[in-house]
């Protein structure tokens, strides 16, 4: 388990927030601490010394903006084929944010890894392949009828 | 059929009662007048031609031709979701998403060769029976391509995979989609294709591959919003959409696969990314492979990438024709990029006086990087976002949501993969209103004449300023319709008016209201829109038509 400490003053709300609390009232939250959990979820993109992190709570996702040191213990991120890390983020909320051309973001100060995520095995049916079978021979055999009967027609 | 000529409206509407009355088979004759009265846009005789319309009962044959060219549709969509089947078998490793689409493919396939079975003819389409085809041909590819989405488990119910579907095709871009950060990547690329393939237009491809050139070709192309030729053969003209389209694929998947490898992403995510919201940038719907939309690559270069393919998928398809030509001053003459340049722009000071009112953003690079790029998306008809939904409602206020409900319901260019009224037609309504004040101000035997420059100088006459009004005045009919129908649903009206547009519009903002919690009357009433404004309403109307004569005719 990953816990990076900066110096990080004691978040304005303690309790983790929702992403749709944040987002609906974004001016109550903006400039404040604010602790926010979630998956992780697509590529994390390196820029520099920093790194973006989208982070989905299920409702919505938010981009995090972090420290590339921080981001070193994500081993999975979320996509069809994985479950991400589930992760805690300590940071500054921002309704707009200057840095980043007006987004709303949260700029990292901590993360706590809550949980690793996992690979996630889709299976395939034996039912489902009989399915796809079954209606390749209808579709052959509906094209073969169709191509007699039209033969015959002309 | 010469139809400037045998089409004046007195004599037409006696012809209509006398063949109602004496002949036989008025039926077909008076269908293609019904469609003629609309294109060359007479509301009277259109109006009049359905009211007879709904008495006669269209003949069996009639049926018949119009299942053979849908079952040949079918088949067409079928051929389709081979690309993700392959795709996702070869390139993506994803079993089961493939089986999906296997599936699908083989239920389209097995409907399309036994309605081109039952239904086997080599007669040719008339008007009425080719807007027939094309309106129920959309319906069809909805159900149908709404069956692999459903079987992914990302989806509620059938009816939101068929809104998603739904709102692929018409390049909206609105999503019932759960879960979209987790979606495989061959039903991500499912849902991008969709737009591709119905921006374009469903029959258009149909035509491209699978048709001869023929009169019901262009009855079908007609039919799917597509008035202008720009080569004299239809199927030619499909033909260079589809190729012109495939050029700017290729050139939009590098340059956003490149920005995406710059902004660090993986270099397999960034051509995937970059082929998606080409796909759906293009062809102005909007959908983005994950749920914060654009959002999510947090990069101005990205924006500006997005910005100028949707401003290109927005242009007439006429006027790539004549940039590919040489003719590069075409760009700055038509009617239709000078509406756009002036509408962007009022449109934009709307927004802004709006923003700067409340104070939304702190300094004007912001503003104009957010606000810019929002009006941009909303007036091209495709809907991308850089703020949350729920920041339209809550943030901007109302007078910059009035700039972009403006702006959506004013839309893109003719002939294009954008929606809405359309600013050829815009430019046309204004042309008309200068020539009505002029005519007010000289004296009342002067002559005046206005012309605009639409690839060639035209002479406004009152028949397309009327055509234009009609079809104007269908869409705020729309707009006002599917407004009315989330007031009744509970939501307030500023939103179901902002919603409403966006679907009728095919634009694909949403200020919160589109949710797979949300009633199913107002899923079905936004997939309604959603296919009546992509089709320009005429194949829709044609439809009604028939089923009433079906079922209620004599």
């Amino acid at each position: 388990m990953l816990y990076a400490v900066l110096c990080v003053p004691y978040p304005a709300f303690s309790q983790s927030i929702s992403s749709a609390e944040l987002i609906n009232n974004a001016k109550q939250y903006d400039g404040k601490l604010v602790v926010y959990e979630g998956e992780v979820i697509g590529d994390v993109m390196v820029r520099g010394e920093y790194a973006w992190v989208n982070v989905n709570d299920e409702k919505n996702a938010i981009g995090i903006w972090i420290k590339k040191d921080l981001v070193k213990d994500i081993f999975y991120t979320g996509s069809y084929k994985a479950k991400g890390d589930r992760i805690e983020i300590t940071g500054k909320f921002n309704r707009v944010c200057v840095e980043h051309g007006g987004d709303l973001d949260i700029h990292a100060q901590s993360i706590i890894k809550l949980s690793s995520g996992s690979k996630i095995s889709h299976a395939v049916t034996t039912k489902d392949i009989n399915l796809a079978l079954g209606l390749s021979c209808m579709v052959l055999l509906v094209y073969l009828l169709r191509a007699r009967h039209l033969k015959k027609a002309s | 059929m010469q139809p400037e000529k045998t089409f004046s409206g007195f004599y037409l509407r006696i012809r209509y009662g006398v063949e109602f009355l004496f002949c036989k088979n008025a039926g077909n004759s008076l269908r293609n007048h019904i469609c003629l009265a609309y294109y060359l846009g007479r509301p009277i005789d259109f109006l009049f031609g359905i009211f007879f319309e709904m008495i006669l009962k269209p003949p069996l044959k009639d049926i018949k031709h119009i299942g053979y060219y849908l079952g040949k549709i079918t088949i067409g969509v079928g051929f389709t979701c081979f690309v993700p089947f392959i795709m996702g078998l070869v390139f993506f490793k994803e079993a089961k998403p493939a089986l999906d689409f296997l599936l699908s493919a083989e239920i389209a396939l097995l409907c399309g060769l036994i309605l081109t079975w039952a239904c086997a003819t080599d007669k040719e389409l008339n008007w009425m029976q080719g807007m027939v085809v094309v309106s129920l041909s959309w319906l069809v590819a909805m159900a149908l391509s709404a069956i692999p989405l459903y079987l992914s488990g990302h989806y509620k119910s059938f009816l939101d995979a068929c809104f998603e579907t739904m709102s692929g095709f018409t390049t909206t871009g609105l999503t019932l989609v759960q879960d979209l950060d987790h979606l495989s990547y061959s039903h991500n690329l499912w849902r991008h294709l969709g737009p591709f393939i119905g921006g374009q237009g469903i029959v258009i491809i149909a035509l491209a591959l699978f048709m001869k050139g023929s009169a019901g070709s262009f009855r079908m192309y007609v039919g799917e919003a597509r008035d202008e030729k720009i080569l004299p053969n239809v199927i030619h003209t499909a033909r260079f959409i589809w190729l012109i389209s495939i050029v700017y694929l290729i050139i939009g998947t590098f340059a956003l696969g490149i920005v995406g490898i710059l902004i660090g992403l993986k270099p397999q995510n960034a051509f995937f990314h970059g082929a998606c919201i080409f796909m759906a940038g293009f062809d102005t719907a909007g959908f983005a492979p994950q749920s914060q939309n654009i959002l999510y690559y947090h990069s101005q270069i990205f924006e500006i990438v997005t910005i100028v393919i949707i401003i290109f998928g927005s242009l007439n398809f006429n006027l790539h024709y004549q940039l590919w030509s040489g003719n590069r001053k075409e760009l700055m003459r038509n009617i239709e990029t000078r509406t756009f340049l002036l509408s962007v722009m009022f449109t934009f000071f709307i927004v802004t006086i709006g923003l700067s009112k409340l104070g939304v953003y702190p300094n004007a690079l912001i503003m104009l990087r957010k606000g810019f790029f929002q009006l941009i998306s909303g007036h091209t008809t495709t809907g991308y976002m850089t703020i949350y939904a729920q920041q339209f409602i809550r943030e901007w206020g109302d007078l910059a949501l009035t700039g972009i409900i403006c702006a959506m319901a004013l839309g893109g260019s003719a002939c294009s993969t954008a929606g809405g009224i359309k600013m050829l037609r815009v430019g046309i309504i204004f042309k008309a209103l200068k020539q009505d004040i002029k005519t007010l101000a000289l004296p009342e035997h002067a002559i005046i004449t206005q012309k605009f420059h639409h690839i060639k100088t035209i002479f406004l006459e009152d028949r397309q300023a009327r055509a234009v009004l009609l079809i104007t005045f269908a869409y705020i009919t729309l707009y006002a319709l599917g407004a009315l129908v989330g007031v009744g649903c509970g939501y307030p009206a500023l939103n179901s008016l902002f919603e409403s547009t966006s679907a009728a519009a095919n634009v694909g903002f949403s200020c919160g209201i589109t949710d797979a919690s949300m009633p199913a009357v107002l899923k079905v009433t936004y997939i309604v829109q959603m296919w009546a404004g992509r089709l320009e309403f005429m194949s829709v109307f044609a439809l009604f038509g028939f089923i009433v004569a079906l079922f209620k005719g004599k």
